[in-house]
């Protein structure tokens, strides 16, 4: 653990796309998304909406959801337009 | 060279910004502030500077706006007063907490309610825990002196905290005194040219500010932050020294005035001292041994310095222009007795409170205080350690 004399002035982080270390899944309480991979239209609306690093984009496309860091806010089911009003993402009840 | 001028405070503190020419200013007006903003934002549509003036809805966003340029890596000031500064509470800490240099003089106005637009210290005392470097002004010239001083300090590497220059709502900021100009080369050199500290627009090295700390290490950042305040002393007098070269004016961390061996003494911020110091003149005259002591940084507040300067009196009495309503005493006259609580020998000490809402501290105030000193040092009596003066009954 770190002590006071190493902190940085302001706390500032200098270490890029360190927040991947911490797995804010661990937070996701009833909810998680499942992607239909037939309805996406690969707009990635939802890796631009998630609020974290759960939504994996590779070669500009849209891939698997990585629940390491997924909290099932609901944020990219709402706003996926999917194909003919048909959602690719879902919120499905967490099974424990 | 110095220009000598007859300007008013808030004038003096424009031409200090338009010398310096920050890269961002974000300001709202508010009374008795508005002249100095309206003043620097002529400047800037003059094109006599280069400064990104941004006009918020409030002043909590224009303390927002300050610290998102200040991360950006700009160099950062903005002005305000009373409702202003409580306004911005909350992002004050903000600031002092990433640790950006922005300079925002606090032209002394008093809290609502009953609105009142005049002088007391109420707002820059409400903020004093805040993390800000506070210094304070007694006159037009040392309110001009402290905001070119203000970025030095701020913008120090072993500091960089935000800076608050206090002077007192149109005592100051309204009235016409005689004030010397550097020219604008000077203040450039002397300032210098900003060196950013983890620049957000660096974007080759990506940084974040604002991280969640929650129990694992928030304490350890709090200790971390506390220590940098004990450099502050030491980087404001080495910057008062440097200044003294170019103007000729001593700075400290306080003034004395006649204290070294006086028997009784006035402690008091900001315009209502250079009062005192006439009526101190007189009863010197008349042979009585009383000195001021005048606090310039009173945040950090100096405690070794300032108890050391003042164990010697018999008597001393603060006199502040705020209450700390259901506190025991007034702001400053509790920095002032936490300060010599520790020495054997000390005064006895009483607290006074004047001025508020602009009430006119006068000549007679300050006999009246330095009378009932007299009284107390030859009786070791006192009558009440807290009053109010100069109110009706
Ligand atoms: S539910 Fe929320 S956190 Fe999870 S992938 Fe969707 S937007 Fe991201
Ligand atoms: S928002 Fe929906 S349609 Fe767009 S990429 Fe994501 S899953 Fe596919």
């Amino acid at each position: 653990m770190m002590g006071w004399k190493e902190i940085p002035p302001g706390m500032v982080i200098l270490e890029p796309g360190s927040a991947l270390k911490v797995k804010t899944g661990s937070w996701r309480a009833a909810y998680r998304p499942r992607w239909i991979e037939e309805n996406c239209i690969q707009c990635l609306l939802c890796w631009l909406y998630c609020p974290d690093n759960s939504v994996k984009v590779k070669d500009g496309k849209r891939e698997d959801f990585d629940f390491d860091y997924c909290k099932g806010c609901g944020i990219c089911a709402l706003e996926c337009p999917g194909k003919k009003g048909n959602k690719a993402i879902v919120m499905e009840e967490e099974v424990k | 060279m110095t220009k000598i001028v007859a300007v008013t405070g808030n004038e003096a503190v424009a031409n200090a910004f338009r010398q310096i020419e920050p890269d961002v200013c974000a300001a709202y007006p508010i009374t008795p502030q508005t002249e100095l903003m309206q003043r620097f934002a002529s400047f800037v549509s003059n094109g006599q500077v280069k400064t990104e003036l941004i006009l918020v809805e409030s002043e909590h966003s224009a303390m927002s706006a300050c610290i998102g340029a200040a991360a950006a890596g700009g160099r950062v000031a903005t002005a305000t007063s009373s409702q202003g500064l409580a306004l911005m509470w909350e992002t004050l800490f903000i600031a002092s907490g990433f640790r950006l240099p922005i300079v925002m003089p606090v032209v002394n106005r008093a809290l609502s309610s009953p609105i009142n637009i005049h002088c007391d210290h109420s707002d820059a005392m409400g903020a004093r825990d805040s993390g800000w470097i506070q210094l304070w002004s007694e006159n037009a010239q040392e309110a001009y002196d402290n905001t070119i001083q203000a970025f030095r300090i701020a913008e120090d590497m072993d500091i960089r905290l935000p800076v608050m220059v206090c002077y007192d709502g149109f005592i100051i900021s309204h009235s016409i005194e005689r004030i010397e100009y550097f020219d604008d080369e000077i203040v450039k050199k002397f300032v210098g040219e900003y060196k950013p500290l983890y620049p957000l627009l660096d974007i080759e090295n990506p940084k974040s500010f604002g991280p969640l700390i929650l129990t694992d290490l928030y304490h350890e950042v709090r200790k971390a932050h506390s220590e940098v305040y004990k450099n502050v002393p030491k980087v404001v007098l080495k910057v008062a020294k440097d200044f003294e070269k170019i103007s000729g004016r001593k700075y400290g961390l306080f003034e004395s005035y006649m204290l070294e061996d006086a028997e009784i003494g006035i402690v008091i911020l900001n315009s209502a001292a250079g009062t005192t110091k006439d009526v101190i003149d007189d009863y010197r005259n008349k042979g009585v041994k009383v000195g001021l002591l005048k606090p310039r940084l009173f945040r950090p507040f100096p405690y070794a310095e300032i108890g050391n300067a003042l164990k010697h009196l018999k008597a001393l009495c603060v006199l502040d222009r705020a209450d700390a309503f259901g506190g025991s005493f007034g702001p400053l006259y509790l920095d002032v007795a936490a300060s010599l609580c520790n020495f054997d020998q000390k005064p006895i000490l009483i607290n006074r409170i004047y001025g508020l809402g602009g009430r006119d501290y006068m000549p007679e105030h300050a006999a009246g205080v330095i009378e009932e000193l007299r009284k107390i040092a030859k009786t070791g009596k006192v009558k009440s350690l807290k009053e109010y003066i100069g109110v009706r009954e």
